[in-house]
């Protein structure tokens, strides 16, 4: 095979091409691992993780926010002075305006009163979930709904179907309204959308979600649904609960005992 | 023949000289934006969507309207608007380009905008509004790209184009109602929570897209040698009244079911815009500007000797434009989101910065529109001439 100086170049910029693709080639594959991530064995399995909220027992608390404090500061939430910018995970709502739909005139003072706490309902139906177009949200297996900020284009599309206001969007760079970086958690960067996730991480290695532990008064109950023995079956079978917006059909998991 | 668009008279300059600066602003503010995150704008994590997605609404209108001539012209055969189809393929080229610049600078990572391919998600109606919009952009271009350069070479187009053209009719309707699923599709939002989101868009498209094109038209008369004709203008002004009459009556049967069914959570928006909602009332005005402008619009449009005379049917048009454009434009999507879905109420305005990448992409938009029309004006002339 006689081969020009043309030829030469040409086909050793090929092999050159080619082996350069060859090493970029596991480091693309691993990026896109699609399984699930390994779950070390001593991680909470669940097959359909819920929280229930005792509001009588944060109502005999009033200015208690043991649980939004640990949240904050675990998860690096910056602390926005303007309201419009906020990013919230966990936080206090009045009665009527977490249950819009059971307003009633004549209900009793200190319900109407007492704080509700929101986060994010791990829907079974999650509508955030549906319309995300690049499926940087999705639900896990065991209910937990996930939020990938690497992936998020930050359309919002998922906070406009969000009918908890669940969602929050970074609207200015969070990193300087963060009085303490926690370095064992990711802070986020302007532009993605972000929200409770659960404590998936803490839940990997075997802890239930911080707002549950750090409640003084045991008011938050985690646990499996589809375990009947667990502690949140026994709250749900013995109290009265309501959730929110039920009718809407997204299947909240955060129940309230009232 | 992008030549054409190469050589104008001063004022064309002046024009271009001009939109290159109102782009050039648009575009130093968008820098900003991407520097400093969206939070430059005025919309909040209650309004999580505001002007830009607004204008992003509306012209879909404008792009979808094309439609309004193309069929009469190939499917009818209706020879009248002869002169006026490319016009409206090219308009609409324009629109669908600022759509899509619109749900850019609306991003918060536009770095990261290609995700949507690399994940494509069936169940996301984001993801096939994506295709609808890059898909129609596809068609037009081709379509006015292939009959423009038989023109010139003084051919009948080829007959592979006429599917794509038959194609592209049912696609205009797609892009409008695909945009309204988007809407339509969700249960936090009682407001845009209706089945009639989709006609209603497509009525009022099929009023302010033909309207402008209207407008178009009789500025090419003023400042070229090109002339549709006044029969095509008065005949395209029919259309325009029919859809306007067809979007009021629209609006009228949206408005009686929370009026009379008084469902509290779907009424609220509605109280919000007309009457105002515990105090807050900065949609007032131009909610019922936006019901004024439209009515007068149609009272000048119904009569024809207002229809059929150029002073009256040009003010019936900006009205009516103005009218839609107020409401698509700012008060649909920003009213969706107050009352949030707890009841709270966040105003919105936009920013000034915010006000200047708009008016960047719409410079985009004009200066599409400028250099399209003038070659297709070029090759037309030269043909006549």
């Amino acid at each position: 095979m006689s081969l020009d100086r043309r030829g030469f170049f040409k086909l050793a910029g090929l092999i050159a091409a080619g082996t350069a693709g060859a090493t970029a080639l596991p480091a693309i594959d691993q990026g896109h691992q699609a399984g699930p991530e390994p779950v070390p064995s001593h991680a909470l399995h669940g097959k359909r993780w819920a929280m229930v909220v005792d509001l009588a027992v944060c109502r005999q608390h009033p200015g208690c926010h043991a649980c939004i404090d640990a949240c904050n500061t675990a998860h690096n939430i910056p602390q926005i002075p303007d309201p419009r910018h906020e990013i919230k995970w966990i936080w206090e709502e009045p009665f009527d305006n977490a249950f819009p739909s059971k307003k009633t005139p004549f209900i009793k003072p200190e319900l109407a009163a007492g704080p509700v706490l929101l986060l994010c309902n791990h829907c079974d139906n999650p509508p955030c979930v549906r319309v995300c177009p690049t499926q940087a949200t999705w639900k896990r297996e065991d209910g937990v709904v996930m939020m990938d900020w690497h992936r998020c284009i930050g359309c919002r599309y998922c906070m406009a179907a969000c009918p908890y206001g669940s969602r929050s969007f970074n609207w200015v760079d969070p990193r300087p309204y963060i009085t303490h970086i926690n370095p064992d958690f990711p802070t986020r960067e302007r532009g993605v959308v972000e929200k409770c996730d659960l404590c998936q991480e803490r839940l990997a290695i075997g802890k239930p979600p911080l707002c549950v532990e750090a409640c003084p008064y045991q008011a938050l109950t985690f646990g499996d649904l589809a375990d009947e023995h667990a502690p949140v079956r026994k709250l749900l079978d013995e109290r009265i609960s309501i959730r929110r917006k039920p009718s809407l059909g997204t299947e909240p998991q955060v129940y309230y005992l009232v | 023949m992008l030549e054409k668009a190469l050589s104008g008279n001063r004022t064309y300059w002046i024009w271009i000289l001009f939109l290159a600066l109102v782009m050039l602003t648009g575009g130093l503010c968008y820098l900003k934006q991407l520097e400093t995150g969206l939070g430059i704008t005025g919309m909040s994590r209650d309004v999580s969507w505001g002007f830009y997605i607004a204008q992003f609404t509306f012209l879909v209108g404008v792009a979808a309207s094309a439609v309004m001539v193309v069929l009469p012209y190939y499917l009818h055969n209706f020879k009248v608007f002869a002169r006026m189809t490319i016009l409206g393929e090219l308009l609409a080229v324009s629109a669908v380009s600022m759509c899509l610049l619109f749900i850019v600078v609306d991003l918060g990572q536009p770095q990261r905008m290609l995700n949507i391919l690399f994940h494509p998600t069936p169940h996301s109606i984001l993801f096939w509004d994506m295709i609808v919009l890059n898909g129609y952009l596809l068609i037009n271009v081709i379509i006015t790209r292939v009959t423009l350069l038989a023109e010139r070479r003084g051919e009948a187009p080829p007959r592979w184009i006429k599917p794509v053209i038959y194609l592209s009719i049912p696609w205009a309707v797609s892009i409008h109602t695909v945009t309204a699923f988007i809407l339509c599709g969700l249960a936090a939002r009682p407001y845009w929570l209706t089945a009639l989101m989709a006609p209603r868009f497509l009525a009022s498209a099929f009023a302010s897209g033909p309207a402008l094109l209207i407008l178009l038209c009789l500025i090419l008369r003023r400042v070229s040698t090109y002339d549709v004709g006044l029969e095509a203008i008065f005949k395209l002004a029919e259309i325009v009244t029919y859809a306007m009459a067809i979007n009021i009556f629209f609006i009228l049967v949206e408005l009686f079911t929370p009026l009379y069914s008084r469902v509290p959570d779907e009424l609220e928006h509605f109280r919000y815009l007309f009457t105002g909602l515990a105090g807050h009332a900065r949609l007032v005005p131009w909610m019922w500007t936006s019901a004024g402008l439209s009515v007068l619009s149609l009272v000048l449009l119904i009569s024809p000797r207002t229809r059929r005379k150029v002073t009256t049917l040009v003010a019936a048009c900006v009205l009516g434009i103005a009218g839609i454009w107020i409401e698509k434009g700012l008060i649909m999507i920003v009213a969706g989101f107050i009352p949030n879905p707890l009841g709270h109420i966040t105003e919105y305005s936009p920013t000034i910065p915010e006000l200047l990448i708009s008016a960047g992409v719409y410079a985009v938009g004009l200066f599409l529109i400028t250099i399209l029309y003038k070659i297709a004006i070029g090759v037309r002339e030269e043909m006549e001439g």
